[in-house]
């Protein structure tokens, strides 16, 4: 009964890794960029929804909607000064490396706005859950909520990317740039969308994350920000329905070792399995081929 | 793929990079100032018929509640002191300087306080100036009381004493109170493996808890990069049936743990040390959640003995602010000044470097009474033996546990 307990406590904590590690996922499916600043959009997304919740005691569903806007702005914004200009430099590290300072900067700019107190959110999802066999075992409401939105927008994403117009541009840019842009697509617009998606992605991530673990601070989105991304990789990179089921396979890992073997060691393990994984089977669980990725 | 390596290796140095700066924050300046060392001794010989006793604190910036609180309250102390007749017959003069919570600025101070004529030292607030200065009092053998300088090194010299329990004595203190208000059987433990002042309490108190009337049923670890999940070191402690869970951390952490203890339904006693000061204050924080939280912390101001109530009602009338722990333990440390003086019936026309040789021996062998302790005694390495003392969380406010 208790290892149910802890694969429950695996599944929650899972369920957020892969909810971050959809954002993740797919800017670096079609742009090929990892964008490190995606767990500060979260948390730049927690921050709107806790002061239009929380300080000016407005509507959750607004604060919500008016997260996913400005992260959106933010994610817009930041490709277009930060990332454009940088995507033709001669190493793609140029790229990633402002990608970290972009990361830095967030997390400076909320310190100074927000300061370093901790702020405790209020959870955006008021259902409790439901509880199993004899009452021990409870999956919490956010939990189920977060898979079931986590869901919604896997099927949401693959619809879009393989039924849309948008979305074959997307693949097409992911295959090959300079093709695609011999094709007669916008690579500059196809990617500014996709980091549209994305960041407004990690809006509704950072309202699942901060309800889970009602903690606010600038540093929120740092942490779950890097796990996610071993659950990404994980999962294979690029890989969308990789990154849902990489998510709840490292959560469940890290609980169980945390249960089993210790529980200071257990982000060594998390790490310990990146490295494993991109020894052994680089392509992750699900990223077969590469032309399969986006 | 080899591009992916080297992204993944940038990532990992990404990762280090961003614990190295989280592990960093909070540390005050911590190097001594280099100047103005060369001012002897003898600019420290008093001017006749007054002792005076000087105080350093944070009187400006982020820590200025704490150092006004020490300067205020000691200065409360002295007032009292004079109005009823001084120290042996003698009048105390008071000085108080600023260090910004900078230990450099805080050498400054002492060294300004030097040249007025101190002759003994309430200070520093904080535990990196206190430790700053007592390079210098240590020089100048010159008797420094820090009221709050809880890290250990504070009284590494012995002409430094405390009034406060140092950072790991917690743990004892903890322990005792436990035990002695038989507030549980089974006791579990969530502590923060990566910090010092965490992991320093846990020691302690699991060494003392041998022999106690309870049992430490579980002892989990989260570190600083990984303190969002608790649930795992939650279930554990539930699973082993504590009920009374200890937790040796700063509020921050203790708040998730509430929150995530109260999803499972688990209520045991929380029992927090002077980290947990402050979890009311967060925030947005749902304060039902601490209902019932005890913590180790040597006041409670709305304490009704006597000294309690005169000392709030002073401080009140003239600096407008309930006192806070700070306070009480820097009017203490001046109260304790005075005792240690009487004992060995010393005169302002002492020189500074055979009051602090008279005072240090004074202080193994006196009891004092205070705000903080009705008997605090001291070890020679500037220990304070007292009587832990706890408040609880109800209501929403701090009201004293005893």
């Amino acid at each position: 009964m208790s290892f149910l307990t802890y694969l429950i406590n695996g599944l929650s904590l899972g369920s957020i890794y892969a909810i971050i590690a959809l954002g993740y996922t797919m800017v670096y499916g079609i742009a090929k960029m990892l964008n490190f600043a995606h767990g500060d959009f979260i948390m730049v997304g927690c921050y709107v929804i806790f002061t239009i919740c929380s300080t000016l005691s407005g509507n959750t569903f607004v604060g919500i909607i008016a997260a996913i806007i400005i992260c959106t702005l933010l994610g817009v914004t930041t490709e277009r000064i930060a990332y454009r200009p940088l995507r033709g430099a001669a190493s793609p590290l140029a790229v990633l490396i402002t990608a970290i300072g972009v990361s830095y900067f967030l997390e400076n700019l909320a310190l100074l706005i927000f300061g370093a107190d901790i702020k405790s959110f209020s959870s955006v999802v008021k259902w409790n859950g439901v509880t199993l066999g004899d009452g021990s075992l409870r999956i919490q409401g956010v939990t189920i909520v977060t898979i079931a939105v986590s869901i919604v927008i896997l099927i949401a994403l693959q619809l879009f990317i393989h039924k849309t117009k948008e979305g074959q541009a997307m693949l097409a840019v992911a295959e090959d740039r300079g093709a695609a842009t011999l094709m007669g697509i916008n690579v500059n617009k196809t990617i500014t969308l996709t980091f549209a998606i994305g960041s407004a992605l990690a809006a509704v991530a950072g309202a699942l994350l901060c309800s889970a673990y009602p903690s606010l601070s600038p540093y929120t989105g740092a942490m779950p920000g890097i796990k996610a991304f071993v659950a990404a990789v994980l999962g294979g990179i690029g890989s969308i329905p990789g990154a849902m089921i990489g998510g709840l396979v490292l959560g469940i890992i890290e609980i169980l070792s945390k249960t089993y073997i210790s529980s200071q060691l257990s982000d060594a393990i998390v790490f310990g399995i990146l490295v494993v994984v991109l020894l052994v089977k680089p392509t992750g669980i699900l990223g077969k081929k590469i032309q399969e990725k986006v | 793929m080899k591009k992916l390596k080297s992204i993944v290796s940038l990532m990992a140095a990404s990762a280090l990079l961003a614990g190295t700066i989280a592990g960093c924050g909070g540390n005050a300046n911590g190097g001594a100032a280099g100047a103005d060392t060369a001012s002897d001794a003898q600019g420290t010989e008093s001017a006749g018929g007054v002792f005076k006793i000087g105080a350093i604190g944070p009187l400006t910036g982020g820590a200025a509640a704490y150092g006004n609180a020490v300067c205020n309250a000691a200065e409360l102390a002295v007032a009292e002191i004079n109005a009823a007749g001084g120290i042996n017959g003698y009048q105390v003069e008071y000085s108080k300087e600023d260090d910004e919570l900078n230990a450099e600025k805080s050498v400054n101070a002492y060294n300004t306080l030097k040249d007025w004529g101190m002759q003994v030292l309430v200070g520093s607030t904080t535990s990196a100036c206190s430790i700053a200065v007592s390079e210098y009092t240590k020089e100048d053998n010159m008797f420094q009381i820090t009221p709050s300088g809880s890290a250990v090194d504070c009284v590494k010299y012995d002409n430094v004493f405390r009034v406060c329990f140092s950072d790991p004595n917690q743990g004892i203190a903890s322990a005792q109170y436990i035990n002695d208000h038989n507030l549980a059987t089974k006791v579990g433990i969530i502590y923060d493996s990566s910090d010092v002042y965490s992991s320093g309490i846990y020691q302690k108190f699991v060494e003392e808890s041998n022999g106690k009337n309870y049992e430490v049923v579980s002892a989990e670890a989260f570190t600083a990069d990984n303190n969002t999940d608790f649930s795992v070191q939650l279930q554990k402690a539930k699973d082993a049936g504590a009920d009374l869970v200890f937790l040796p951390i700063y509020y921050k952490d203790a708040s998730l743990i509430l929150t995530q203890a109260d999803t499972m339904g688990y209520k045991p006693v929380f029992f927090g040390v002077d980290g947990m000061d402050g979890i009311l204050t967060v925030e947005n924080f749902d304060t039902s959640l601490a209902e019932g939280l005890m913590l180790l912390t040597p006041f409670a101001a709305d304490a009704t003995d006597d000294l309690t109530v005169n000392f709030v009602k002073n401080y009140q009338e003239k600096y407008g602010e309930v006192p806070n722990q700070f306070a009480a333990d820097a009017y203490d440390a001046v109260f304790i000044i005075k005792q240690a003086i009487e004992a060995k019936g010393l005169t302002p026309d002492t020189s500074t470097s055979d009051i602090c040789e008279a005072l240090k021996s004074a202080m193994t062998e006196i009891e004092a009474s205070g705000l903080t302790s009705a008997k605090m005694s001291w070890e020679a390495n500037g220990e304070p033996n007292k009587e832990p003392k706890a408040v609880v969380i109800k209501d929403g406010a701090y009201v004293s546990a005893d």
